[in-house]
């Protein structure tokens, strides 16, 4: 009669997703996946880094919000967990900005205003919609309130399965898609070629070079602090209750581990009676 | 096992009312005194665990609806409310959709058990199959909300599926254009699949209620597959015994699914759904949620259309006519080699066909897809009736008692 060995099956089947993971990660490896880097938010526990943040916010005004839109609200930016500008510095940054009124005033005109903390940061001025943008780039910069977690790539198996284990957790592939993209112009004679993006022709003309944003507390001027900055600004952005959900959880594990070995004891002691 | 509560109540208001309706005595019957096999494992913790999936995915989906907008050009904006401005919105989003995921898992876990133990053999039939129809209510319920969103995602599964109708012949498109609202996937959809989505888990919670009142006439099936024949040796009593188990397991759930929504809220999640939905963008990779890939991949196995679409829905329907395709008297996997060997090749086959699902169609995949999709179906229509006969099974305890008593060390001198 033949032996049924499940344990042999269930290593053969390992065997044959691993190979068809290799065989995967040998398809792509002309395309380079964005490095892993290391956040201030990564790992189970990290938290944004407040002055990086305000760094980040510094690129975006500057550089980025030249052509991305970014539908946050001007408020936002002085909450907890993130830039956290004062009060007074969100009422002046939202009056620098002219902001369309939502309703006509009562000559039926519509009209701008100057903003308040209230508003969402509004549009580039030089791209009043997306068709505006794509008939300057070929294609509408997006918006960049969710960016960083609409960016993601495939890891393969095994890969996938850590991702998700406590420890070595991956959460942060929009940040450093963000930072490979914008370090990632490495040919100096074709300023819309991109070792990280899928095809390596970008829309985007290299955004940004060393020394263009003057930074006040001494980090170094450079595309690669530039593009931490600014993707760590942006992860900010796209999951701005990161602190708070991680310190919500870390109490909820807490409770949750000592609930069940209180129950644990406790169905021990019921069902011993029972055998 | 059922039949008139002979509960009392002790004080004389309960007994007043418990003469006019007697919904103690059903709580009492159904989850103090129901008599539950002593032998059962933790695979039987699973209908808690699920129950308690149903509810915090009603309760968090309610309030949701109170601040999501469900339009096209709303849909999206108000998901990003919620996840920003709305008070613990964030909390709410992340249960409900990483809930979606956990309620799958541990109804796949159900399901298997129920195959692996022959959970679906008489008296159980009608039990099992409202369970089949609890599990497609799911995956339809399942596919509606992640339309809501309006995320790009979002906007081709609904295009995918929805034109799946379209394969049929002669009225397909016309019924197309009625579940649509218009002449593609748009605003009125997204409307209409909201109400839907409100309404069937309610149906579903109406199909548990069949299948708690079901499973409390036939009683539980076990791990040995016998049934109860000594109700004072065989069986405990639901309350303490069962209820302590089930709540510690039900925490231990709680960790996993506290993991899920604090730590890594969006790793089940796919990043195009967080572009909102354009109709001239369709996402490079389309794919479903990892609970629906393996039909997917059948899906997409088939090379006519119209077969695709019979097969993705034979798939799920096969699972109904698993009382009569496995006909072996013993129950239990435990005592049958060969169906163990086989359950597990079938396992393996599911878990292949979701990684197929999960990737790029190339001719090498569809080869492998169609492989797997004749051992999907080959395990019920050919395995399962070969095996009702074929097979030479081990002995089976003579009871419930014997099986754990078996499993007792003996205590040395």
């Amino acid at each position: 009669m033949i032996r049924f060995d499940t344990k042999a099956l269930a290593a053969a089947a390992f065997a044959l997703a691993l190979a068809g993971g290799s065989a995967l990660a040998q398809e792509t490896a002309e395309q380079p996946k964005p490095p892993r880097e290391s956040w201030s938010f990564g790992g189970t526990f990290g938290t944004y880094d407040k002055a990086q943040l305000q760094r980040g916010f510094q690129v975006y005004k500057e550089v980025c919000s030249n052509c991305h839109a970014l539908s946050i609200p001007f408020r936002t930016l002085g909450q907890p967990g993130g830039p956290q500008f004062s009060e007074d510095q969100v009422k002046a940054l939202a009056a620098s900005y002219q902001v369309t009124n939502e309703e006509p005033n009562d000559k039926g005109e519509i009209f701008k205003r100057p903003g308040t903390p209230a508003d969402i940061i509004p549009r580039p001025e030089a791209y009043p919609n997306d068709q505006a943008a794509a008939a300057a780039f070929g294609k509408a910069p997006p918006d960049m309130n969710l960016l960083a977690k609409a960016r993601k790539w495939e890891r393969g198996f095994p890969w996938f399965v850590f991702d998700a284990l406590p420890g070595l957790q991956y959460q942060e592939m929009g940040a450093d898609y963000i930072h490979a993209i914008v370090t990632g112009y490495t040919h100096p004679d074709d300023p819309q070629w991109n070792l990280y993006y899928p095809g390596h022709k970008i829309a985007m003309p290299q955004p940004i070079t060393d020394g263009a944003v003057e930074y006040t507390d001494g980090t170094p001027k450079t595309v690669d602090s530039y593009s931490r900055d600014v993707a760590a600004f942006l992860s900010w952005a796209a999951e701005p209750n990161l602190n708070e959900r991680r310190r919500i959880g870390l109490g909820a594990m807490i409770f949750l581990f000592v609930l069940a070995g209180l129950l644990y004891a406790t169905k021990k002691k019921v069902w011993e009676s029972a055998h | 096992m059922s039949g008139p509560s002979t509960f009392v109540p002790k004080s004389a208001i309960g007994r007043w009312f418990e003469s006019r309706l007697p919904i103690m005595g059903l709580v009492h019957s159904s989850f103090i005194a129901f008599p539950v096999p002593r032998n059962l494992n933790y695979m039987w913790t699973f209908g808690a665990i699920l129950a308690f999936m149903l509810i915090a995915q009603i309760i968090t989906g309610v309030v949701l609806a109170m601040h999501y907008v469900p339009s096209a050009t709303t849909a999206f904006q108000s998901i990003s409310h919620i996840m920003r401005d709305v008070n613990y919105g964030w909390l709410m989003r992340y249960m409900h959709t990483n809930g979606a995921s956990l309620f799958f898992l541990a109804c796949y876990i159900h399901i298997f058990r129920g195959l692996y133990y022959g959970s679906f053999k008489p008296p159980r039939e009608l039990l099992w199959i409202i369970g089949v129809i609890i599990y497609f209510l799911m995956a339809a319920t399942a596919f509606l909300g992640y339309v809501l969103p309006w995320g790009a995602m979002s906007f081709a599964g609904a295009t995918v599926i929805t034109n799946l109708v379209t394969a049929i012949p002669f009225v397909g498109t016309g019924i197309a254009h009625w579940l649509w609202g218009g002449f593609a996937v748009g605003g009125p959809t997204v409307n209409r699949f909201f109400s839907l989505h409100y309404l069937l888990p309610f149906i579903i919670a109406a199909f548990v209620g069949l299948h708690v009142w079901a499973l409390h006439v036939t009683g539980q099936n076990n791990p040995d597959g016998v049934e109860v024949q000594n109700v004072d040796r065989d069986t405990v009593p639901f309350t303490p015994y069962a209820t302590m188990k089930d709540i510690f397991a039900v925490s231990v759930w709680l960790i996993l699914y506290a993991w899920l929504i604090f730590f890594i809220p969006n790793y089940l999640l796919d990043a195009d759904n967080y572009n909102i939905a354009n109709p001239l963008v369709t996402p490079a990779h389309v794919v479903p949620e990892w609970y629906l890939l393996p039909f997917y991949a059948i899906l997409r196995a088939i090379p006519n259309k119209l077969m695709g679409v019979v097969a993705l829905f034979a798939s799920i329907a096969i699972l109904a006519f698993v009382p009569w395709l496995d006909r072996n008297p013993v129950k239990s996997a435990k005592y049958r080699p060969a169906f163990r060997f086989f359950f597990w090749v079938f396992v393996v086959i599911c878990v292949l066909l979701g990684w197929i699902g999960s990737q790029e169609p190339g001719d090498a995949m569809t080869l492998v897809a169609r492989i797997l999709t004749v051992g999907y179906f080959g395990f019920f229509l050919v395995i399962m009736p070969i095996l009702s006969f074929a097979e030479k099974t081990r002995p089976i305890p003579a009871s419930i008692a014997d099986a754990v008593l078996a499993k007792k060390p003996v205590p040395a001198e």
